[in-house]
Formats: structure tokens, C-alpha cells, sequence
């Protein structure tokens, strides 16, 4: 039979569920990154194993070899089983308020991410509507915080909480402080764009209703900076919990998935390290999430198209 | 002319009151490369009641001599009254409704809502803006479409959104810039029977920008034709068609007289620029 287009009697062809379409191209890559990261793990584990083995005298196959970069105790890199197995064992394994337990860790420093986002979210908003409004503050300013960005955040974060402890700030706070320095710059830049996106005959609408400069933003500047807020704060809220973590590394602290990722390192413990940072990576997922959720609400309040 | 301390409404009913007058205006934009002169020594009297359009090629100075009168622009010579006070005060006091070639409707707020705006701004109470919203939807025939988001609207529709949201502080001067240029041929025969009906009807004085010969023609009771570098006026031609008349008009041996005097002046302001 030829393949003719239009011919009603094509032969059968394999229809896929439509679910299985959506998920088929992600559990692919999925399965090959995973079967990738085995094999590295095999060839990087591999001296280290045959290390032990010699240094013990003990006579080995190259399967038991392989065997023992699956199961090292402190491998270089731990395989996914590892790490999935840790993960496990620390999230559901004791109870949420002991510091053994990934979710107690998760929470200290999700807290302060939190009150880093709400800081840094809020100041970003303040400085974007001043630099809008105040033409001389866009001269300024904005030179300021592009620099404030260029600054290593690992060398300031010290001497903030160093600075914030001698004035008894300790615990969240310098931590939020931290992650609301790194967060409000995507803040400010998203804003200031929303807020002079509206079409100049808008502007002129407002005008021949001589609206006041309060009526002008409320109902015009703002409402159009909605949606590029919501762009900015998906970016800033990932970077506010990147922000409270590398707050807990220099001071020692005793909670938080930083400090996890710290005592992993000291005591070489990489499955520690790798279950911290699933955690981790878990944690910024789900407060995309929920920023998406919100940003889909408004959008279906303000008449977006579905 | 009048005094500008003379009341503002004084005379509505009477047809020699001047909605705009325009004394001597010249404008000239500074811009990258030097000076460009868009408007030279207009003068223009426009009763009240008028329906003047302004026609001319693009560049002429048409919908910047829209924007003085609105006080979107100054003049960088000359006097312009509105209603008998000055552009500035006509705007601060919301004499005239604009209405702009885009319908400009704000995306995140439904028709009824879009309508509601400017009524909103100006502090109308809540029983008032929904009666004002209801009127002049039912005015412009978009009943039944208050709960919708604009882009749930043909341009058309939003155009006579824009319309109606013009009107709904009921302004005694509309200022309406190519509002129908964007639209398709039908729909624009559609909406300037609508605007001529509506006109017929409140009374009000419409200034409006076009460059569609017929479209001037079969609207207006004088046109300003306008010609390019610099901005002037070059005839003013009056066209005295009953307020009810019909697109039927358009056929007759007067309507083409007109049509045909507007299309030789802009020839004229035209042919020594090519």
C-alpha cells in the first residue's frame, strides 16, 4: 500500500496515550542522566575501592570492584541509590525537631528564606517605584545596585553577620538579611521595566482625565507591572534560598541545610552533602511552585487569556 | 473671541459659541535633527455642535493640531480657548473626551470595568458609574458584553468601547484621531452611521481626524483640509448634509462636488513637495 496522505485506509497507527506523549521525553532523559551518573560513579569510585581492598591484602574481582563503588561509604561520587536511600532515611527517618532530621534543617533554612524573599521583595518594590517616580534617583541609584550585585556575597556574608551579631542580631535574621541582599536585584529590574511597560496613549488617556499621579499608578503603572513581577519574583526566590544557604556556611551554624552541607564536607561525608542538596533542590522546586500557583490566580483575576 | 474669564458653559445653546478657538498656532519640535516645523500659524474657529474633520496627508500636522487642542501638546506660538478657557484648564476640567486610533482598553479590566475608568477617577459614585456604564454600552450597541475582557472583542467592538468610554462623563467635545483607521471598510460604514447617530442625538461637538475623503465628506459639516511641512491649513469647506443623513449620500452629485474640492486641495497643498 502506498503512504497517500488523504487514503482513509492508512494502516493502523500506534496511538499513544496523550499523558504518555507529555511524560515519555522527560522519563528518558531522566533514566539516561541516571544511567550517566552510575558509570561516573563506577570510574571515580574505582581507585578508591581498589585502594581498600590492596591496603587490606584481600584478593578482589573486578565485580566485587564494581560492587564496592556502589556501596563506598564515603565515595568521591555517591551513586543515585545512595544518596536517594540517605535522603530517605533523613527526611522520614527521625522525628522533624531533631537535628538529625533533613526536615528540621529544611525548615531553619526555608524560614529564613521566607523573610529574606518578603525583605528583599518589598525593598525591590520600593526602589523600583522610587527610581520611576524620582527622575534623579534613576541617575543614582540604579549604578548602586548594579554594583551591589557585582560584590562576592561569600566575602560579604561574614562581615554582615560578624557586624549584625555585635549588635545582637543573631539566628534568622543576618541570614535573611543576607538572602534579602541577593534577591531584590531581579526585584527592582522587573519592576522598573512593568512599571513604564504601559503604552504611551495610555498615559495620555490618564492625562486628558487629568488623573492624579497616585490614580495614574494605582490603575495604570502598577497593574501592568504585575506580570513582570511575577517573572522577577520566580527568579528572586530561587536566588533568596541560594541566598539564606551560603548565610549559614561562614558562621558555623548549627541548623540549616548550609550548615548539613558544611559538616558533610568537614567529616567527608558526599552522601550527606548530595542528600542536603536534593533537599535543597526539592525546596526551591516547590517555592517555584507555589509563586506559579499565585502567578496563575492573579493572571486569571486580571482577564488574562487562558 | 471671548474673554477667558467668561463662564465656561455660557451660550451652550446658542450656535455661534466657539468650542475651539485656535488664534495664530505654530509648534515646532526639537528634535535629533533640528527643528521640525508641525504646525504654522493655524487659526480655526470651531462652533459648538460643529463636526469638523481634518484631513491631510500623514505628516501634516493633523493629529498634533488634535493633541494642542487637548493639551497633549503645547504650542510653542500662539492662543488656543476651549469652551472659553485655556487648553490647560479645558483638560484639568474634563471638557472633551479623546479618542485615540488604538481602542487603548486597559487588558486586565473587563468592558464594563474599562468603561468605568475614567468615571472611576473623576470620584463618580458607584450607583452613578453603573447607570453611566449602562447607558452608553446600550448607546454604542455593546450590551450584553460587560463582563468581557477585551480581547474577547473584534476591533470594532473595542473601538466602540473606546467610544463609550469617551462618553461616559459626558463631555460636550469629542476628539476622535482616525479612530476608525484601523478597522475594515464595512465596519468602519457601520460605525460612522453609529457616530453620526450619536452625534444627531447629544448634541456635542466632534473634531476628527482622517485622511478617508469620503469618510470627511459624509460626517462632517466642515472640513479643514491640511497640508504637510510645515503643518497648515489650506481650505476649510463647509458641507451641509441633513444631521440624519444616510451612507446614500454618498452618491449624490454634491456629496462628489465636495469630495472632489477636498481631493484638488490637498493636490494643491501637495504639489510643489514631490
Amino acid at each position: 500500500m502506498t503512504r497517500s496522505t488523504f487514503s482513509a485506509a492508512r494502516p493502523a497507527e500506534i496511538r499513544w496515550h496523550p499523558t504518555f506523549v507529555r511524560i515519555a521525553p522527560v522519563v528518558v532523559i531522566v533514566l539516561v542522566l541516571i544511567a550517566v551518573w552510575y558509570v561516573a560513579a563506577v570510574l571515580m569510585n574505582l581507585n578508591l575501592v581498589r585502594g581498600a581492598f590492596e591496603r587490606d591484602d584481600t584478593p578482589y574481582t573486578t565485580g566485587q570492584l564494581i560492587a564496592g563503588t556502589m556501596r563506598a561509604e564515603r565515595p568521591l561520587l555517591p551513586a543515585p541509590h545512595q544518596i536517594v536511600q540517605t535522603f530517605a532515611e533523613d527526611v522520614f527517618g527521625w522525628p522533624v525537631t531533631s537535628p538529625r532530621s533533613l526536615v528540621y534543617h529544611g525548615w531553619v533554612t526555608l524560614s529564613a528564606t521566607f523573610v529574606g524573599f518578603l525583605l528583599g521583595a518589598t525593598f525591590g518594590i520600593v526602589l523600583a517605584v522610587l527610581i520611576v517616580h524620582v527622575r534623579t534617583l534613576q541617575k543614582s541609584l540604579l549604578p548602586w545596585i548594579i554594583c551591589s550585585q557585582m560584590v562576592p556575597i561569600l566575602a560579604v556574608a561574614p562581615i554582615v553577620i560578624v557586624v549584625l551579631g555585635a549588635i545582637g542580631l543573631r539566628g534568622l535574621l543576618p541570614k535573611a538579611i543576607i538572602s534579602a541582599y541577593l534577591c531584590f536585584f531581579p526585584v527592582v529590574i522587573g519592576v522598573v521595566k512593568g512599571l513604564t511597560s504601559p503604552d504611551p496613549i495610555q498615559g495620555d488617556l490618564m492625562r486628558t482625565w487629568s488623573a492624579t499621579p497616585a490614580q495614574i499608578f494605582w490603575k495604570l503603572r502598577w497593574p501592568s507591572a504585575v506580570p513582570f513581577l511575577f517573572a522577577s519574583l520566580k527568579v528572586s526566590i530561587t536566588i533568596s534560598l541560594i541566598g539564606a544557604i551560603v548565610a549559614e556556611l561562614p558562621t558555623g551554624a548549627q541548623a540549616g541545610i548550609g550548615a548539613r552541607l558544611l559538616a558533610g564536607s568537614y567529616y567527608g561525608q558526599t552522601i550527606q552533602i548530595w542528600a542536603a542538596l536534593v533537599a535543597a533542590s526539592v525546596l526551591a522546586v516547590g517555592l517555584i511552585g507555589v509563586v506559579s500557583l499565585i502567578e496563575r490566580w492573579v493572571a486569571q483575576l486580571m482577564g488574562a487569556r487562558s | 473671541m471671548r474673554a477667558p474669564d467668561q463662564p465656561i458653559r455660557e451660550g451652550v445653546t446658542s450656535p455661534a459659541a466657539l468650542a475651539v478657538s485656535a488664534h495664530d498656532i505654530s509648534l515646532t519640535f526639537q528634535t535629533a535633527d533640528g527643528e521640525v516645523e508641525a504646525l504654522s500659524n493655524i487659526d480655526l474657529d470651531i462652533a459648538e455642535g460643529d463636526f469638523v474633520s481634518f484631513i491631510g496627508p500623514s505628516g501634516c500636522g493633523k493629529t498634533t493640531l488634535l493633541r494642542v487642542i487637548a493639551d497633549l501638546e503645547r504650542p510653542t506660538a500662539g492662543t488656543i480657548l476651549i469652551n472659553g478657557v485655556t487648553s490647560e484648564q479645558a483638560r484639568v476640567q474634563r471638557h472633551y473626551g479623546y479618542i485615540f486610533q488604538a481602542p487603548a482598553l486597559y487588558p486586565w479590566r473587563t468592558i464594563e470595568r474599562n468603561v468605568m475608568l475614567p468615571l472611576e477617577i473623576m470620584g463618580f459614585d458607584a450607583a452613578e458609574r453603573r447607570r453611566r456604564v449602562e447607558q452608553y454600552l446600550k448607546l454604542v450597541n455593546l450590551s450584553g458584553f460587560e463582563r468581557k475582557y477585551p480581547w474577547q472583542l473584534s476591533g470594532g467592538m473595542q473601538q466602540r468601547a473606546s467610544i463609550a468610554r469617551a462618553l461616559s462623563f459626558e463631555p460636550a467635545l469629542l476628539l476622535m484621531d482616525e479612530p476608525f483607521g484601523a478597522l475594515d471598510e464595512i465596519v468602519r460604514d457601520h460605525l460612522n452611521e453609529q457616530l453620526l447617530r450619536l452625534w444627531n442625538q447629544t448634541c456635542k461637538t466632534v473634531v476628527f481626524v482622517t485622511h478617508s475623503i469620503p469618510e470627511a465628506v459624509f460626517l462632517s459639516t466642515k472640513i479643514v483640509v491640511m497640508s504637510p511641512r510645515p503643518g497648515r491649513i489650506i481650505d476649510v469647506i463647509s458641507c451641509n448634509f441633513p444631521r440624519d443623513r444616510t451612507l446614500e449620500i454618498r452618491e449624490t452629485p454634491e456629496f462628489l462636488k465636495i469630495a472632489q474640492r477636498v481631493r484638488s486641495g490637498l493636490r494643491s497643498g501637495h504639489s510643489y513637495d514631490e
